[in-house]
């Protein structure tokens, strides 16, 4: 029903350029999430969409008409914000029911509209409370309430998660997922958190100092991270880097040079790249393996465990490496092992920062998020 | 019961200096007792209070008191809240128009009704006469044809300033994400204000209607300094009325029953109104 276009999009505050040129596409009925470090812009690029804050240069575009003097209620589009927002001298109807009222909709239209918002979230029996005698998950139900009763092209979702604990959040990561596919809406969700970020978006859009640093879908920015800074924020615990020299630059890929004196091979292109060259050689911890013939070495200083799985902080070569591991693994600290990994799975990042593209693309990078659920599956079949 | 012993003296002191002067102002009231007339004294039974009671004046003065209270009330409360939202906005010279707004409060009650009376609303050398003069209006002599008019506008002008400090500091804890969601709704600046500030101010109003009751139905500097009352009663009040009968009658028990009916008048309003507050507060 609704596309959204950024062009070239600069917002200054007093001075300071905040969002630094943003080019954006969002397609219909896509999940779109924009995940950064503090400060990086998100919520602010959030806000310029919604209207609520102006744009210094560039152009918004809802369904290919230009927004950028267009007032936040005029966009078609409604946001549910962090703090929640709730009106907190209304009722949960009152509430939901607020933006009709100003529409002037006669009362029983309004109730019909309410009602049926409240079916979808589960909120009938709460209708007749205030705010203030609801739980936190209850809130933010209410929240996305009242956003979808004006019934909008594009939702925007401002952080909606961060104030409910950890069970909840889970919760509501697959009740925000079923609802974007009983809404058939496309929805714009801002979040710092990784794993909202990774389970929930078609598409994740990375942002660090108001640049955009990558676009694509979550296992693509995973197995093929554009550069070393989309590398290291996507995938927790963060991805070991350690410098390498090249030892040999051919068609199949780049030769590099451990700390402990083994080579590998890394498929990656290679053009542009000499022997002698210092580059960045990245490996997530979960792609470490303990393997006694490996050809890394190092003494275990700290060990996490969780149950299921181990993380092992390993120094080596004045360099500390993390590993994640299975949960059964019988380490003490102090003790020394060897480890290695696949060279496929080993990322290189030329000095500027820039990723070496992977000659093979990963099988699941055009993985649709549809797939991964049950319920919709068997209509893509 | 340590607690009791360590809270004890302080308690007994104010519970002195509050029950000492009623009990007096009590037994005063049950007196035959004037300043002028020392040899007629002893109990008086109830007759301070029957005259009181059938003296028009005072049913004159309690009127004025309610209106005078009302009115200011009504004016302060509106224009404060008007003025909060005006002084929210950004604008330039935004700080030094808040100090000045603020700064009638400081000023002690005499000083600026000494200012109204004798630079603004003087029928001669008045700002307003100059004003009504400068637009071909007849100037008005105040405190002789608008008494009572004169001493609101007076007191409106001192508790103004109070009511929008009030109502500023609360205006500013509005949750900023509030005002948004209401802009996404479609809410105008109108709508805005009626719909979610207002009700947000609902429990600073109510606390700035009970401290300026309190406050207001005791006004007397204002009265004493411009119009002594007068003309005639028209700009008495209960307070004022009980200092004419005290002080200028010498009729102390007199004063005294005026005194307790003024206490019996200020708890009823006192009840009605911590009441509502107190509702207000719960939710």
């Amino acid at each position: 029903m609704a596309t959204l276009e950024l062009n070239n999009i600069v917002k200054d505050f007093a001075g300071t350029q905040v969002i630094k040129g943003v080019d954006l596409e969002v397609k219909d009925r896509e999940f779109v999430v924009f995940v950064g470090p503090s400060g990086c812009g998100k919520s602010t690029l959030l806000r310029m969409i919604a209207g609520l804050e102006s744009v210094s240069s560039g152009d918004i575009l809802i369904d290919g008409q230009r927004m950028n003097e267009v007032g936040p209620a005029e966009r078609g589009l409604s946001m549910v914000f962090q703090s929640y927002a709730l009106y907190p001298h209304m009722t949960v109807e009152d509430n939901m029911g607020f933006s009709l009222r100003l529409a002037k909709v006669p009362k029983a239209e309004r109730r019909e509209k309410v009602l049926e918002a409240a079916r979808i979230l589960q909120l009938e029996n709460l209708l007749e409370r205030k705010p203030k005698a609801l739980s936190g998950g209850q809130r933010q139900r209410v929240a996305i309430g009242r956003a979808i009763v004006r019934n909008p092209s594009i939702f925007l979702f401002d952080e909606p998660l961060s104030n409910l604990d950890a069970a909840l959040r889970v919760q509501m990561r697959i009740e925000l997922a079923r609802l974007h596919e009983e809404l058939d809406a496309t929805m714009i969700y801002v979040t710092h958190d990784q794993i909202e970020a990774m389970t929930m978006a078609d598409k994740i859009v990375v942002l660090q100092g108001g640049i955009v640093e990558q676009v694509g879908s979550p296992m693509e920015l995973y197995h093929h991270p554009r550069n070393r800074f989309v590398a290291g924020f996507i995938g927790s615990p963060k991805m070991n880097f350690i410098d390498v020299e090249v030892r040999d630059a051919r068609s199949e890929g780049v030769s590099v040079r451990l700390p402990g004196g083994g080579e590998y091979a890394v498929p990656v292109d290679a053009s542009g790249c000499q022997t002698g060259d210092i580059l960045s050689l990245g490996i997530r911890p979960e792609h470490l393996v303990l393997d006694d013939a490996g050809p890394l070495e190092g003494e275990i200083t700290v060990i996490e465990r969780l149950g299921g799985v181990t993380s092992l902080y390993v120094q080596c070569h004045d360099e500390e490496w993390i590993l994640v591991t299975d949960g059964e693994v019988a380490h003490r600290v102090r003790d020394s092992v060897r480890f290695g990994f696949v060279p496929t799975r080993a990322h290189l990042f030329a000095e500027d920062g820039l990723a070496l593209s992977h000659l093979e693309r990963h099988p699941l990078v055009d993985v649709e998020r549809r797939q991964n659920r049950a319920s919709t599956a068997a209509d893509a079949s | 019961m340590r607690s009791f012993l360590l809270q004890a003296p302080a308690v007994s002191l104010l519970l002195l200096w509050m029950l000492v002067p009623l009990c007096m102002t009590l037994w005063f009231s049950f007196q035959r007792y004037n300043l002028l007339n020392p040899m007629i004294s002893g109990f008086a039974g109830v007759d301070n209070y029957t005259y009181l009671l059938t003296d028009p004046a005072l049913w004159t003065a309690m009127g004025n008191t309610l209106l005078l209270v009302g009115w200011v009330l009504a004016i302060t409360v509106v224009g404060g809240t008007l003025l909060a939202v005006l002084f929210q906005q950004e604008f330039f010279g935004r700080g030094i128009a808040r100090l000045l707004v603020i700064a009638p409060f400081f000023i002690m009650p005499t000083v600026s009704a000494l200012i109204w009376k004798n630079m603004m609303m003087h029928p001669v050398n008045g700002v307003l006469a100059w004003l009504f003069n400068l637009f071909g209006f007849q100037a008005v002599d105040w405190f002789s044809s608008l008494p009572l008019t004169s001493i609101i506008i007076i007191v409106s002008w001192e508790w103004l300033p109070f009511a929008l400090l009030i109502l500023l500091t609360a205006i500013q804890s509005l949750d900023d994400d509030q005002v948004e969601a209401a802009r996404m709704d479609g809410a105008g600046p109108i709508a805005i204000f009626w719909f979610i500030t207002l009700p947000h101010l609902k429990r600073a109003i109510s606390v700035v209607i009970m401290i300026e009751m309190i406050f207001l139905l005791t006004i007397f500097a204002e009265i004493f300094v411009t119009t002594s009352g007068g003309p005639g009663l028209a700009s008495t009040n209960l307070a004022y009325l009980i200092y004419i009968r005290a002080l200028l009658d010498f009729d102390v028990g007199g004063a005294s029953a005026g005194g307790v009916i003024a206490i019996v008048l200020a708890n009823i309003v006192a009840i009605f109104l911590i009441r509502t507050v107190a509702r207000h507060l719960e939710t």
